[in-house]
């Protein structure tokens, strides 16, 4: 029992799936997450599974407190997120979800890199299913392409593995010290999965694709591995503070810009990750605990606000803000929660986002990294624009659409206020929180400084917000993003490809197959007329004939060359001259 | 029996969002007068004065605000580009 990795529940749970029916199957699938949840508080700390595999020593399972950490919230979002998909009975999704959530479980309890890519990859294959099982052309199309750009991901991943372990010899997953083709591949292969610019597009293009609980669980598990792994890997490696610092503002303008409301939830993921991505790259205990914290306080109020979008979406069937508004009416415990992740995801006092968010500030503080604690305190007054007011506002207040959808149902509601209240759990008592952080946290966030500051902070960003609605105001829109290289940009690659290969492709038709054999023809026939009239010419002239006998003689001499029926005479005339031009020129050669 | 009136929620009514726009004066008011009480203790030297906190988030959510209306003119295309 202490020793059973977690991701074998989920993994052997989905395939047991299909043998259920109709509400025994949604209650064993909760059951799975409660199970393994309780399998990793009994997991002893240490390694185990140990396997030698062509020369590699594999680690099927690690026991620390980061994994255990994150398998903790992984476990708990997976229950939420299937007590929210009571409702649903699609064999597909169910075993994509178990086999995507186990994979992810895989991931961070992985003791070495090769079994960690295998995860990986399982991950990308079933989260993949999860976007198709909306069944739509859209859906389908952006499944393509996230597949597309995380196959990309997993092969950098697997080039920079492949040097790593060719150039150390050993394939154990510890913290990266040295910079080198092998380390910096894999640093991009995880990126991709973290959504880091300029490879983030996929985030916004698939997951608002995605079916109303893909949303939920894919919103949690692809990002947060990825941040796990940098946790592991990469901790102090500075470039990741640039990089973070550019995800956090990257992040607010396109949610800004966005009309749809899951793709404004899709840019406040990267916003998000932005922060927990400065954490590592700032690489001290304090930024890296608080890295952690956030990932999992994270996890639980973006579910929450992907279930009150998804609650949302499921009633009305619209996600966008300028075909929804004033559904406060109707759906009131949907607004309610949904505004409780709003809070939290902006830190706002009393949530869980204050208590975790401000950790890796503080971390920042503490390493006197003054312009980058100026991104952060920017980029938080920027979150409760866009996502914290941004979207309750414009889709459950401004205007009224006449929607008078009924609330979301039962098991919707339970999840959502079961995460709600870990949001303020967490919010108002940390401490168990802390307490399963890989260092030990001498940090008090409750203070009235602190306090003070962030409500100064966030209430002149509402302040701002509903003074510059006019400027918010939705349009019917989408926004270029880096995808735009391989969705448009791939249509221009098309065409020049088109234009160029099909191009030589012409000039080498009009050469090689129409003009080479017309030349050719015209050598093979041309060449032994006038080498013979060469020879011959000279003998009719010493002969004496005149000039236009000469001339008949020249036609019939081309004329029996045409058919074949030279005289034998010639053609050994003319097989004689050509050995000996060919005696002349190799000799002369 | 409803007559205009009755059929309108407290958001539909324009002297409750008078009322809510007093709030958010008020309470922006207070807080940033609260730093008369509570002086901001700076970080880092340069954010040690009055109302760091309550200007700071004022002009950089205006200035994200501003960014991305002109971001807008370049990157926003119709939802059917892709099509």
């Amino acid at each position: 029992m202490s020793s059973i990795p977690p991701a074998v529940i989920f993994i052997l749970g989905a395939l047991l799936v299909p043998l259920f029916r109709d509400k025994s199957k949604n209650i064993f699938i909760i059951f799975l997450p409660i199970a393994a949840f309780y399998l990793i508080t009994q997991l002893e700390t240490g390694s185990f599974w140990h396997y030698h595999l062509y020369g590699h020593d594999l680690t099927l399972l690690r026991v620390d407190k980061i994994s255990k950490a994150f398998g903790y919230i992984f476990t708990i979002n997976a229950f939420a997120a299937f007590v929210y998909a009571f409702y649903l009975k699609d064999n597909t999704q169910h075993m994509a979800a178990l086999f995507y959530v186990g994979s992810s479980l895989g991931v961070v309890f992985s003791g070495d890199l090769i079994s960690l890519y295998f995860y990986w990859e399982i991950m990308a294959v079933s989260s993949t299913i999860l976007i198709l099982a909306r069944r739509t052309q859209r859906a389908l199309n952006a499944g393509m392409r996230y597949i597309l750009v995380h196959l990309f991901g997993g092969l950098c991943l697997l080039a920079g593995l492949v040097f790593h372990v060719s150039q150390t010899g050993s394939v154990s997953f510890d913290a990266m010290t040295q910079q080198s083709l092998g380390t910096v591949l894999m640093l991009i292969g995880i990126l991709v999965n973290a959504a880091a610019p300029p490879f983030s597009a996929w985030l916004s293009d698939a997951y608002p694709e995605s079916t109303v609980t893909g949303g939920v669980i894919l919103s949690a598990y692809t990002t947060k591995t990825a941040v796990y792994t940098l946790v592991r890997g990469y901790p102090g490696w500075e470039v990741l503070i640039i990089v973070g610092c550019i995800m956090t503002i990257y992040g607010i303008i396109y949610a800004l810009l966005e009309n749809d409301m899951r793709r404004i939830l899709a840019y406040s993921i990267i916003n998000q990750v932005g922060f927990m991505v400065v954490g590592v790259g700032i690489g001290t205990t304090m930024s890296l605990n608080g890295t952690i914290a956030h990932a999992f306080c994270h996890i639980i109020y973006k579910a929450l606000l992907w279930m009150s979008a998804g609650a949302v979406l499921a009633m009305t069937g619209r996600s966008k803000c300028t075909d929804l508004g004033g559904l406060y009416k109707t759906m009131p415990w949907t607004l309610l929660f949904g505004v409780i992740g709003a809070l939290s995801i902006s830190s706002f006092p009393g949530t869980s986002g204050f208590t975790s968010k401000t950790l890796i500030i503080e971390g920042s503080i503490q390493e006197h990294l003054a312009w980058v604690w100026m991104v952060l305190e920017i980029a938080s007054a920027g979150v409760f624009l866009h996502a914290g007011i941004k979207f309750p506002y414009f889709v459950f207040f401004a205007k009224d659409r006449g929607l008078r959808p009924g609330e979301a149902n039962k098991s919707m509601l339970m999840a959502m206020g079961f995460l709600s209240f870990l949001c303020i759990f967490l919010g108002v008592y940390p401490q168990p929180l802390y307490a399963i952080l890989p260092f030990e946290v001498n940090y008090q966030a409750y203070t009235l400084h602190h306090v003070v500051n962030q409500l100064q902070l966030l209430m002149f960003s509402a302040l701002v917000f509903f003074l510059f609605l006019p400027l918010l105001k939705r349009t019917e829109t989408v926004s270029i993003d880096t995808d735009w290289f391989y969705r448009r940009g791939g249509h221009f690659f098309y065409r020049m490809v088109d234009k160029g290969l099909n191009g030589l492709n012409e000039i080498a038709e009009r050469v090689f197959a129409v003009r080479f054999p017309e030349v050719l023809g015209k050598v093979s026939r041309e060449f032994p007329w006038r080498l013979s009239l060469l020879i011959v010419k000279p003998v009719w002239i010493l002969r004496g004939s005149g000039p236009e006998e000469l001339e008949a003689k020249r036609d019939a001499l081309r004329r029996s060359l045409d058919v074949g029926a030279a005289p034998v005479g010639i053609g050994a005339a003319v097989a004689t001259a050509f050995l000996l031009l060919f005696f002349i020129l190799t000799d002369l050669l | 029996m409803s007559t205009p009136d009755a059929n309108k929620d407290f958001f539909d009514k324009a002297e409750n969002i008078r009322k809510l726009w007093i709030c958010l004066y008020g309470v922006c008011a207070l807080l940033a007068l609260a730093d008369f009480l509570l002086p901001t203790k700076g970080h880092f030297g340069f954010d040690g004065f009055w109302g760091f906190y309550s200007i700071l988030g004022f002009v950089s959510c205006a200035a994200l605000i501003l960014l991305s209306k002109v971001a807008g003119f370049l990157l926003k295309v119709p939802e059917d580009y892709y099509e």
